[in-house]
């Protein structure tokens, strides 16, 4: 804001005005093109039965870009999340088909898998120093090496609690789905944390610059490895939604989730070096993705198509406000 | 310190992939049912070079600390491109192998111009471009099939005077006439300054730009090489997303074992070749164990895994606690 105009308008006002980042402001705003493009195709975009559909499909997303975005602010990436979502899932089934017990400890034994593989990713990087692309990608590998030994190669027949699908599609509040519910409570919990807590920011001194937070006393160390167990348990998380949401778990439900939750973060305005980002902007990035995804395919366009565009928008969103200061 | 050992110290890492790769090998072959012959030497190669291609694009866009998440999609696309047009007479078949790598070398440009000139990160920006390209090849085969000129499939895969397998020649002509020319010349050199200290090699007037753009582009037909030849181990054409992104995924894997830094700066493509031999070899060896094909797997996660906690011994002989961060 320019300013002339400041001083007309109320303090709070410019202040507030002042603090909206660009980026978060520009991919809302895409949101609202993108809402606008599909209601000329067709009415049924602005009902609230197809917002709320598409909210509740966002959720799962969120859930993961949330635990991505804690490590991509630390200057980290986290690419096992393909195989910690389908860990999750997969052991949340396969306790729950151990009886009344199984079904209670159903999604607390999901999320403590995935938080285990977090854990050993966290360890690898701060600890060890191995860089993260690296040891993420090695866990990933043997959760799928353990996946595939316990499944056999097959989608497992056991199939989801009776809590896990109503987490992931009843409704506790009459017209609110579950999971936005989840998702919300997840939300508030990450802005809490990151803006409240002396962990969450020192997550983001740690993204700026390790050793100086290291020299300001901050046991750089294990943040970044708690940092990492949190992603795994929310990529778990959002394994155990889905597996509510689909009533069972299946091999590679966790792929088309790697690439959308690293977008959806670094569409909303979360340097991809880490450091400098805001939960509200991964909000907008994941409703975002998720809105093309719906529209790209009400509009019935191919897959190939469909991947074409995806990857093209993402592009050209980054080319107008992603770029690194030359 | 005399010549021979900065040259020692500078090829560690490639030494070491070597080494490591013998070991596996020697391994293997002396526990082959079929023995030490030349049919499984030409089995094993077929296998391990398609790997190799694409860990040798790898390997070349780490060396300037960036990295190439499209090698994998750019295999595919190539691989549904060359069914398409690499059949007929001999003129025919010899302009679709043109084709087909120029089509590479675009998708490689592709990237240089949007990591150079859009100033975007290599990471997502890969990500992205890897969606299209991945689109482009669903559009050129929405389901597997095609045909390629058998005859010259059957010599690129077959073998030289009856020993030496045909595709290892072509591998170590690539090495030769690709690599070494361009890691002597003063754009390989800059390419490695980049790496090492981008801002060291633009205040020493290293031509930066021109040395990404090298690295990008060359990635693109090392893919494209790879892609022609999964065309002709296969005779058709798969837009398959799952070994695209494994094969992203296994690059990665080489150029670690292959002693490239993920820093950048350090490192050469023969060892990433050797990277993926030797990672190859592993997946390989439970088969002549006899071992159940489903823990293969966890067994390359592990050996993965172990192969990259190798490096983290160096931090027992840091000094200066700074030092952990880099």
């Amino acid at each position: 804001m320019s300013e002339a105009t400041a001083p007309q308008s109320p303090p709070g006002r410019a202040a507030l005005l002042r603090r909206i980042d660009p980026a978060v402001a520009a991919s809302f705003g895409c949101i609202v093109l993108l809402l606008l493009v599909g209601s000329l195709y067709s009415r049924s975009f602005l009902s609230p039965d197809y917002l709320l559909q598409q909210l509740k499909v966002a959720s799962f997303l969120g859930v993961i870009a949330t635990g991505m975005m804690l490590v991509i602010l630390l200057g980290q990436i986290d690419l096992s999340v393909p195989w910690v979502v389908t860990s999750g899932a997969m052991m949340a089934c396969a306790a729950a088909a151990h009886g009344t017990t199984g079904a209670i400890l159903a999604i607390p034994f999901g999320i403590l898998c995935g938080a285990a593989i977090g854990l050993l990713n966290g360890i690898g990087v701060a600890y060890l120093r191995i860089p993260s692309m690296i040891i993420t990608l090695a866990t990933n590998a043997v959760a799928q090496g353990l996946m595939v030994a316990y499944t056999g190669g097959f989608s497992p027949q056991d199939s989801a609690s009776k809590a896990m699908r109503y987490l992931a599609t009843g409704h506790a509040v009459p017209g609110l789905p579950n999971a936005v519910l989840a998702w919300a409570i997840i939300g508030g919990a990450a802005i809490w944390l990151l803006s409240r807590t002396t962990f969450g920011r020192a997550i983001y001194a740690i993204g700026n610059r390790e050793r100086a937070a290291y020299l300001s006393g901050i046991d750089t160390r294990r943040v970044t490895m708690l940092a990492f167990a949190l992603s795994g348990a929310l990529s778990a998380f959002g394994g155990v939604l889905l597996a509510g949401y689909a009533s069972k778990a299946a091999q590679s439900m966790g792929d088309a989730y790697l690439l959308p939750s690293i977008a959806a973060v670094v569409l909303g305005g979360t340097h991809i070096l880490g450091g400098r980002g805001s939960y509200l902007g991964t909000v907008a990035g994941v409703i975002l993705i998720t809105l093309l995804q719906s529209i790209l395919s009400v509009m019935q366009i191919s897959e190939a198509g469909r991947q074409l565009i995806y990857g093209a928008v993402i592009i050209l969103m980054l080319l107008i406000y992603g770029r690194q200061k030359a | 310190m005399t010549e021979w050992r900065y040259w020692l110290a500078e090829q560690r890492g490639t030494l070491l992939a070597i080494g490591i790769f013998v070991a596996m090998f020697l391994i293997y072959a002396t526990n082959h049912p079929a023995g030490f012959s030349a049919n499984m030497v030409q089995t094993a190669s077929n296998k391990a070079t398609l790997l190799a291609f694409v860990a040798m694009a790898q390997a070349i866009v780490v060396i300037t600390a960036g990295i190439d998440l499209s090698v994998g999609m750019i295999l595919t696309l190539t691989n549904c491109l060359a069914s398409w047009i690499v059949v007929g007479t001999a003129t025919e078949t010899a302009l679709g192998v043109i084709g087909v790598l120029g089509t590479g070398v675009l998708c490689g440009m592709i990237n240089g111009a949007i990591v150079i000139f859009g100033r975007l990160q290599p990471i997502v920006t890969t990500i992205a471009t890897g969606a299209m390209y991945y689109g482009v090849a669903l559009m050129l085969r929405p389901n597997p099939g095609g045909s390629v000129n058998e005859t010259l499939a059957d010599a690129l895969t077959g073998r030289l005077f009856g020993v030496v397998p045909t595709s290892l020649v072509a591998l170590a002509a690539a090495a030769l006439l690709i690599w070494v020319p361009y890691s002597r010349s003063v754009i390989g050199r800059a390419a490695f300054a980049t790496g090492s200290s981008e801002v060291a090699a633009y205040m020493s007037g290293a031509p930066i730009r021109a040395a990404k753009f090298a690295a990008y582009t060359l990635a693109g037909l090392l893919s494209a090489i790879g892609g022609l030849f999964l065309t002709f181990f296969s005779y058709t054409g798969e837009a398959a997303y799952a070994s695209g992104n494994a094969y992203t995924l296994f690059s990665i894997a080489a150029v670690v074992l292959g002693g490239v830094s993920l820093m950048g700066g350090r490192g050469s493509a023969i060892g990433a070749i050797f990277g993926a031999l030797a990672f190859r070899t592993i997946g390989d060896l439970l088969f002549v164990f006899d071992f159940d094909p489903l823990w293969q797997p966890l067994f390359q996660g592990i050996v993965l895994m172990l192969a990259v906690s190798i490096g983290a011994f160096g931090l027992v002989r840091v000094r200066n606690r700074l030092e952990w961060f880099g």
